[in-house]
């Protein structure tokens, strides 16, 4: 049977919209056959149920070594997220700790006030100003920082080598050097701790895990050290401005968050929801036997991609998907994603947007933008979506 | 299944059967859907509509489950001895 291929990302994506092919495709061909400019074709799976069997089911693998659907030439080392278990695991046991609800809570005092510090230096500042530049990006790079064990101060170094993480548009040459560069400066870290063990931060942790435990390879703690710290910010600092621009476009969700603080939390799952801050849908999984998926078969050997933002908006579980509603219950959203690969950093970017958006709010609450909604930049060409500045006055 | 067993103190075999068996519980107030359990240990925990619950409430044994624990963002999910109640660590 003749399938159509379809050309795959379907285009650049226009500010916070979702391209009108994810309807299409979910409604009438939830396993879509499309082609990405590098690698071997792939199925696209769009719908809530097939979306979440895909990342739920073991027998679906992520491990590295087939020519992965890509947008880029070289190949993606994902480390962590290019492995299964129980290798996966035995890595992602050791962090796992830093990073859960509980860890989080104790993190947030110091957040809010980190928080506070950076309204402060705005205000001092005076409007206007570009909030991502002065807010967005430092403060999830600053909470990372300070986890890992990682000089705040270096931060615009270290700052332009990790975005290779969602760059799509550096060449190979210049990503390779990007990745060099963020590896040297880790490993000048991982050798002061060799140095000077302490357990006090997150680095000296994996650091005497490798050295007393030898419970991972110096390739793994590299590789590990390094990843944490690019894609620590790289989302956070993206989706700021994309809650920030709801805000401030939506007067009547904003309000609502004035006038009902508690709604904050659940606002704040639905803006996850609701906001595609993956470009496209990458990292396919390979099917290790025949799956059946809800939508249809997956044979042995195919390439599966799924788009969490897509799934996101399906009627099938969520009533009037394109509408954001910040008491929405249950919200089973699947923006940190599921399974084994499961954002580990999800508890740390919900107590980061939390804070962010009742700092905001308590503080400037005359927040607006400065300039008109079509003059803000978005980011172009590159795996997250998100505005590139967000000019904004008080 | 149960089966006669060996005494691990004596060497010798017993009438009672020391098998070591662990009880699974997942808090569900705290879990979060997240998935990872029924990724890394299927065939002992299962997500039903966005909560995830043991497929067995007791089990012999099984690193899986105890990676499963370690790794659960909410730390939703408890291993205890089956018959003391004692926290299995890892």
């Amino acid at each position: 049977m003749e399938r159509t291929v379809l050309k795959y990302p379907f285009g650049e994506p226009h500010r916070m919209l979702l391209d009108p092919m994810y309807a299409h495709v979910q409604e009438h061909e939830p396993l879509a056959r499309v082609q990405m400019p590098y690698g071997e074709p792939a199925w696209l799976v769009t719908r809530y149920a097939d979306v979440r069997a895909v990342l739920g089911d073991a027998r679906f693998s992520r491990a590295f070594g087939r020519d992965e659907p890509r947008t880029v030439p070289h190949a993606n080392d994902g480390g962590l997220f290019s492995m299964d278990p129980p290798g996966h695991t035995r890595i992602r046991a050791l962090v796992a700790k830093a990073f859960t609800v509980r860890r989080v809570e104790q993190l947030r005092e110091r957040t809010e006030r980190l928080a506070d510090r950076l309204v402060d230096e705005m205000v001092a500042s005076g409007p206007p100003l570009d909030l991502v530049e002065q807010f967005a990006v430092p403060f999830p790079v600053t909470v990372m920082c300070e986890l890992l064990g990682v000089p705040v101060a270096d931060r615009r170094r270290f700052g332009k080598w990790a975005s290779v993480i969602v760059s799509t548009t550096l060449s190979p040459e210049k990503a390779a050097e990007y990745r060099a560069r963020l590896g040297l400066y880790m490993r000048k870290l991982v050798d002061q701790r060799r140095r000077e063990p302490t357990d006090a931060d997150l680095l000296g942790a994996l650091v005497q895990a490798r050295d007393n435990d030898d419970r991972l390879s110096e390739p793994e703690l590299m590789h590990l050290s390094t990843t944490l710290l690019s894609v620590g910010f790289e989302t956070t600092s993206a989706e700021i401005p994309n809650f920030v621009y709801l805000l401030l476009t939506e007067p009547a969700l904003r309000q609502r968050l004035v006038d009902e603080p508690a709604l904050l939390p659940s606002a704040v799952e639905e803006m996850l929801r609701f906001s595609p801050i993956a470009a496209f849908a990458m990292f396919p999984r390979y099917a290790t036997v025949d799956v059946e998926l809800p939508s249809g078969p997956v044979r042995a050997g195919e390439a599966v991609l799924v788009h969490t933002a897509a799934a996101n908006r399906d009627p099938r579980v969520f009533a009037e998907p394109d509408v954001i509603d910040p008491g929405r219950t249950p919200n089973p959203h699947l923006a940190f994603g599921h399974g084994v690969h499961h954002c580990l950093g999800g508890p740390l970017a919900r107590m980061e947007l939390r804070t962010m958006l009742a700092t905001l709010l308590r503080h400037l609450p005359g927040l607006r933008l400065a300039v008109t909604e079509e003059e803000i930049p978005w980011k172009k060409r590159q795996l997250i979506r998100g505005p590139e500045a967000l000019p904004v006055t008080w | 299944m149960e089966e006669a067993a060996t005494d691990p103190r004596t060497g010798g075999s017993t009438g009672d059967v020391v098998i070591p068996r662990w009880r699974l519980s997942v808090d569900a107030a705290a879990c979060e859907g997240s998935g990872c359990c029924a990724g890394i240990a299927p065939s002992h925990f299962r997500l039903e509509e966005w909560i995830s619950t043991p497929i067995n409430e007791i089990v012999s044994p099984d690193d899986a489950v105890l990676a499963a624990a370690e790794t659960c963002p909410a730390e939703a999910i408890r291993v205890v001895d089956a018959s003391t109640g004692a926290p299995v660590n890892q």
